[in-house]
């Protein structure tokens, strides 16, 4: 299959001192379903930032779709920025708005400024948001404000956001840290759908490993902002998950091999 | 461990209660404040406002002129008050962290609202006197000028507090600047910020009186006029009517707060 996004000796040092990321490499096919977990301040939330540019690496190369994304500029950025999905651990939805308002902002990516700021959206887009909606089961939802949902029907608003930009990727900053278990399943089970049936790319950021072991198909393992893992999930051994989270054998909760 | 802990905070509060009274001490020392002659002055003063200052039938007629300085004062405090909630988004908008184009700016926007805020409205007030004269523009701009500072730094608190989060995402997706701030920015903060407007609205017409005996204006130079004059009587009827005005003021933008928010 064909190759999406490379990273290529990507660096990133915040101030002087701080090193995020140092020398990462690493390339997604289209459709894969890649999740990143690594230890508290590994840098997983700065590399996916440095993907769509919302942080500047300091160093390398990322190639999305065949472009270069260092090189473009304010423009050409924001037409790549409408091809990536963000998702947010805490939705980062505007509260006091609707839902349907906030699904219809995916869309303000393709909008010239005159009509974003007056948020002018055609009948047709209208239609389109209610669609997504309808696939994330949040019919019964549409014309409430966010700020009276669940949090698990939050992040669904924020993945119905995502979705009506008709990205080619998604990137997932730890999309089920806010919430229990069972809005958890419910989550990852939608990425998973929006993976498989839509061809959608999803490069996911998250703290459970064996969420991760069970909905990807590879593994990124980040360590002090070092590529220190990278293959399928069914290979990985209980030892290469420590090295990841730099603990010892047996310290952490996790069943590894089939389970 | 812990037994000193809680040990250390009660001498804490004991250091900072003794420098306080400390302080009061001191003050009354160096004032050659007469603590007793101050509380047996009160019942003096209320027997001279209730023996002189209260309005009569005759004061009753001045009322159409009085109420007529009121609202042009009334009216001159809004228009400060939203001129200013304009030019004041505009710089909040520029100098918090979460939208700023870039640092700079956001330094200067937020200086220019420092230096606005921290000159009193009386001082303003004297200082335009010469630029205007006499004239209720005079007033209206020493109002502006506290009520933007005011807001601006109000404003940037605002949209600081209602967070980058929705800020981030819009921006993810390819949304111009612009367009970030009118379907993020400003939504989540509006509420916020008209509840801000209102107080200042509040402010303003408390200020305006005191603005009025400087420059010579609306119903504070009324009052002053009939004050000096001493005419009590129709002087109590003007303050009054400020009460008044302020409570009914006070109890529309109360409503408004509760739909509002
Ligand atoms: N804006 C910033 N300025 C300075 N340093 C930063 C900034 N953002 C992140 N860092 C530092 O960069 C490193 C990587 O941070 P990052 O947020 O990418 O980690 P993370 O893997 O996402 O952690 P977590 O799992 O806790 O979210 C940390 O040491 C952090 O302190
Ligand atoms: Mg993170």
């Amino acid at each position: 299959m064909k190759t999406l996004l490379e990273v290529k000796n990507v660096s990133k040092q915040y101030g002087t001192d701080t090193v995020a990321l140092s020398d990462v490499n690493f390339s997604v096919k289209e459709g894969e379903f890649v999740s990143v977990i690594g230890p508290s301040g590994a840098g997983k939330s700065t590399l996916l930032r440095c993907i769509n540019r919302m942080i500047e690496a300091s160093n390398g190369e990322i190639i999305f779709d065949n472009v270069n994304v260092q090189g473009l500029r304010k423009k050409e950025l924001r037409r790549l920025r409408t091809k990536i999905g963000m998702i947010f651990q805490h939705y980062n939805l505007v509260m006091r708005m609707s839902v349907i308002e906030n699904v219809l902002h995916g869309l303000l990516g393709y909008k010239s400024t005159f009509s974003g700021v007056l948020g002018l959206y055609s009948e047709e887009e209208k239609k389109k948001a209610l669609q997504v909606l309808t696939i994330l089961g949040l019919q019964e939802q549409v014309y409430k404000r966010c700020d009276q949902l669940s949090g698990g029907q939050k992040q669904r608003v924020g993945i119905a956001r995502a979705l009506i930009q008709n990205p080619k990727m998604l990137l997932c900053d730890e999309p089920i840290a806010s919430l229990d278990p069972n809005a958890s399943k419910i989550i990852m089970d939608y990425l998973k759908k929006i993976s498989s049936s839509m061809g959608i790319t999803v490069l996911v950021n998250l703290h459970q490993v064996d969420v991760a072991l069970k909905y990807s198909d590879r593994i990124i393992g980040v360590s002090k902002g070092k590529i220190v893992y990278d293959g399928s999930p069914k290979k990985i051994s209980e030892e290469e998950i420590n090295t990841i989270y730099g603990s010892e054998a047996g310290e952490l909760m996790i069943e590894v091999g089939g389970k | 461990m812990k037994t000193d802990f809680f040990a250390k905070k009660r001498r804490q509060s004991l250091l900072i209660l003794f420098v306080l009274v400390l302080v009061c001490y001191g003050s009354i020392i160096l004032t050659d404040y007469d603590v007793a002659k101050g509380f047996t002055s009160f019942p003096m003063a209320i027997d001279w406002g209730l023996s002189n200052f209260y309005p009569t039938e005759a004061s009753l007629a001045k009322l159409p002129e009085i109420l007529a300085e009121l609202l042009q004062t009334v009216l001159v405090s809004i228009a400060a008050a939203t001129v200013a909630a304009v030019c004041a988004m505009l710089f909040a908008i520029f100098g918090s962290s979460i939208t700023k184009v870039n640092n700079f700016m956001s330094t200067i926007s937020r200086g220019i609202a420092t230096l606005f805020r921290n000159i009193d409205v009386a001082a303003w007030a004297m200082i335009l006197l010469f630029s205007f004269g006499q004239s209720a523009l005079t007033g209206y701009f020493a109002l502006f000028f506290v009520s933007f500072g005011f807001l601006t730094r109000a404003f940037i608190e605002t949209i600081d507090e209602v967070g980058s989060g929705s800020v981030e995402a819009l921006t993810a997706t390819g949304a111009s600047y612009f367009t970030v701030v009118f379907q993020s920015v400003i939504p989540s903060s509006l509420p916020q910020m008209i509840s801000w407007v209102l107080f200042m609205v509040e402010t303003n017409i408390r200020s305006a009186t005191l603005v009025g005996i400087l420059t010579g204006t609306g119903i504070g130079f009324l009052f002053d006029l009939y004050y000096k004059s001493l005419n009590y009587n129709v002087a109590s009827l003007i303050v009054i009517t400020i009460v008044g005005a302020i409570l009914l003021i006070e109890y529309i933008s109360n409503y408004v707060r509760r739909v509002i928010l």
